[in-house]
């Protein structure tokens, strides 16, 4: 009893402290959520990442004498789990804004009520594109390229490429799915309707999609677009290449880790499958020695050497935590959510470390789409080779 | 003509999936008379202790069998622990406890070997069958083992002394405790073996599906339909319902255009539905009467 006392007392002269440390400036209170726990617990690692990133920016006095106060909650990717975190984010914690919560059902579950109470709700860890809606939801904004801008970028490449392709496409049967295939149709044109052969949607609790697979083929089909998440879009390219089908393979890039996806479908039935990206790939011999990677490197061991530097989730991380930083720059002492969204809402190319040299983000009050550039990459041996010039979709 | 061929093979290698489970939950039925909702969360733990085994270094001979017996044991050792004590509780007791059982193993699961797809390699190696483009190597090993499984289950109820006493003690556990038929016993060997069958089940379906917590959560579902649809008391019409529950699904996906790939999950439980509601006892289950 008597240890606890005194274990409690020195608890509070640390907190003590600690406080009088942070008074020097304005401390900025973020929020956020993540799946720490559960099925996609994997994400948690951009989280930590951001955790770990705003403990640097403390360090390094980014925001001058103000510090970062990053309150991270675990919501175990379920929405009424999101919904009670984050009113607890602002409510009792009072945030100034959330930053980078984790996905598209989560942040349907928050939309109204963030956009109610006006708390910037910014750089989602998703890429639905109904982040991007700033007449009806002006306080919402995503960060990655939308799924549709990527959809998009294949068409337009099946255009320029293969004009006289037949198209299948499977799609899981959800707002992600329809997002990806409107996007792949606006890219195609007016030649849509002519191209696409088969379409074909799956349910998240199909056990297989081998009866699609199959159908395809006979359709005749030579190019396919597989939207797919990472159990879906492994079986899909197992069974093309048991039953001998070799389409010209466009795979959405939710599903295009090699570990998670391509080597539990086979590497050899993996080859040549087309798919992008906008981040740099840490795995790439091509990025160790340019300067960004560096730092996130020498950042990596001192604040997060837990953290897994072969994942495309702590890359993201740091990338879109430099984003957040920049804003609170620009914000120039007024942490006002009025103020915060509006720097958010007028960021002008601004280059941000491990994004793929040459895309730059940009927003304005009409565009809320901060990434809309990919590069294109192809399968090969062990890895993706990445070809081609950055593509931009970027809407006007 | 060959997409029509093709669709009806591959709903038949399907069907081998619901069929292997659909087996299981007859096997359970027969023991206890009730529907485990766990069942394939069992049949999934199983398939990660198998893989476990393998990714250690024992080669398939070894740890398939491994696997089925630790199975086995664990399905015995849970009605022992878990169901004995509240065998004259109400239906809902036990349901309640079906579910808890498929919320610890998928979570357990889930924390032991993390959420993301693991390959299982298959015992019957890549590739087509015989040449042929429909039906690959696994698919029809799978089959096989199915039918094996099916004629070994047939033989034990019909010619064993235990398969009768199990049969006994399900359909009226009052009159076998007379004749000496050591009941919690036989119930208990019922659940060890159903938990057998649901292990060999995962570990044919995982290299299909590719193994992971959730693999089983709609299979289960389909499991559910093709028992209904034989007959929860013949090994044999759950079998085949549940071959039958693939091709429909496969066929009604692909005629029925949109409509019936929107809907295929849905096609499964209607089938559910209309069995109960037109032939409770499915296409080849005995009609159970109830002497008052």
């Amino acid at each position: 009893m008597e240890l606890m006392r005194t274990k409690l007392m020195a608890a509070c002269a640390v907190l003590a402290i600690s406080t009088t440390a942070a008074a020097a400036g304005t401390t900025v209170k973020i929020g956020s959520t993540n799946a720490y726990s559960g099925p996609a617990s994997a994400y948690g690692q951009i989280g930590q990442t951001s955790a770990a990133c705003f403990n640097w920016a403390n360090d390094n006095k980014i925001l001058g004498e103000d510090t970062i106060e990053f309150i991270p909650l675990d919501d175990g990717y379920s929405p009424p789990k999101t919904v009670e975190q984050t009113r607890k984010l602002v409510e009792r914690d009072e945030v100034v804004l959330t930053f980078q919560q984790l996905g598209t059902p989560t942040n349907s579950a928050i939309h109204k009520y963030m956009n109610a109470k006006k708390v910037p709700h910014l750089f989602l860890a998703t890429g639905a594109s109904k982040w991007g809606d700033p007449e009806n939801f002006p306080w919402t904004m995503g960060w990655q390229p939308p799924y549709p801008t990527e959809g998009e970028i294949y068409g337009k490449y099946l255009i320029a490429n293969k004009p006289d392709a037949k198209v299948a496409i499977l799609y899981q049967n959800d707002d992600y799915g329809k997002d990806y295939l409107n996007g792949f149709k606006k890219g195609l044109g007016d030649k849509a309707d002519e191209m696409i052969v088969a379409e074909t949607p799956y349910e998240v609790a199909d056990p297989t999609v081998d009866s699609a697979i199959i159908s395809f083929k006979s359709s005749g089909a030579d190019t396919f677009f597989n939207i797919a998440t990472p159990k879906f879009a492994a079986q899909a390219i197992r069974k093309a290449d048991e039953i001998g089908w070799k389409p010209l393979h466009f795979l959405n890039s939710v599903s295009n880790s090699v570990g998670a996806v391509l080597k539990p479908a086979g590497l050899e039935a993996s080859q040549d499958i087309i798919s992008s990206g906008y981040l740099m790939d840490p795995t790439d011999p091509e990025w160790q020695d340019h300067p960004e990677f560096k730092d996130w490197l020498a950042f990596m061991d001192k604040y997060y050497p837990d953290g897994d530097k072969t994942s495309s989730f702590t890359v993201l991380g740091w990338a879109s935590c430099q984003t957040m930083l920049d804003v609170l720059k620009r914000a120039e002492g007024d942490y006002s959510r009025d103020n915060i969204m509006e720097k958010a809402a007028s960021i002008h190319e601004l280059r941000v470390p491990l994004l793929l040299p040459g895309i730059l983000i940009d927003t304005s009050p009409t565009d809320y789409y901060p990434i809309e550039a990919e590069q294109l990459m192809r399968f090969t041996g062990e890895g993706w080779e990445r070809f081609g010039d950055i593509i931009s979709a970027e809407s006007e | 003509m060959e997409l029509f061929l093709q669709q009806v093979v591959s709903g038949i290698s399907t069907g081998a999936i619901y069929a292997c489970m659909a087996l299981a939950v007859v096997m359970i039925y027969q023991a206890i008379h009730h529907l485990n909702f766990a069942q394939g969360e069992m049949a999934m733990f199983s398939t990660y202790i198998a893989w476990q085994l393998m990714a250690w270094g024992l080669p398939w001979g070894l740890a398939l069998p491994l696997a089925v017996i630790l199975s086995f044991f664990g399905g015995f050792a849970i009605e022992r622990i878990v169901f004995k004590p509240i065998q004259n509780a109400p239906v809902l007791s036990h349901i309640v406890i079906f579910i808890a059982l498929f919320s610890i193993f998928n979570s357990l699961a889930g924390f032991i070997w993390d959420f993301t797809i693991k390959s299982v390699a298959s015992p019957f190696g890549e590739g087509p069958f015989m040449g042929s483009t429909l039906l690959g190597k696994h698919q029809a090993g799978m089959i096989a083992v199915t039918l094996v499984m099916l004629a070994m289950l047939w033989a034990f109820f019909q010619f064993t002394r235990v398969g009768l006493a199990m049969r006994a003690a399900a359909a009226n556990p009052e009159s076998a405790r007379l004749v000496g038929i050591r009941v919690e016993t036989m119930t208990a060997l019922g659940w060890g073996m159903a938990s057998a069958i649901g292990a060999v089940a995962g570990i044919l379906i995982a290299p299909v599906v590719f193994l992971e917590p959730n693999m089983m959560l709609s299979i289960l579902l389909y499991g559910f339909a093709g028992a209904v649809l034989g007959g929860l008391t013949n090994p044999l019409g759950a079998v085949v319902g549940g071959f039958l529950v693939g091709i429909i699904e496969n066929l009604a996906g692909t005629y029925l255009g949109d409509v019936g790939a929107e809907l295929k999950l849905s096609i499964a439980l209607a089938l559910i539905i209309v069995v109960l509601v037109m032939k409770p006892e499915g296409l080849f289950g005995r009609k159970i009467v109830q002497r008052v």
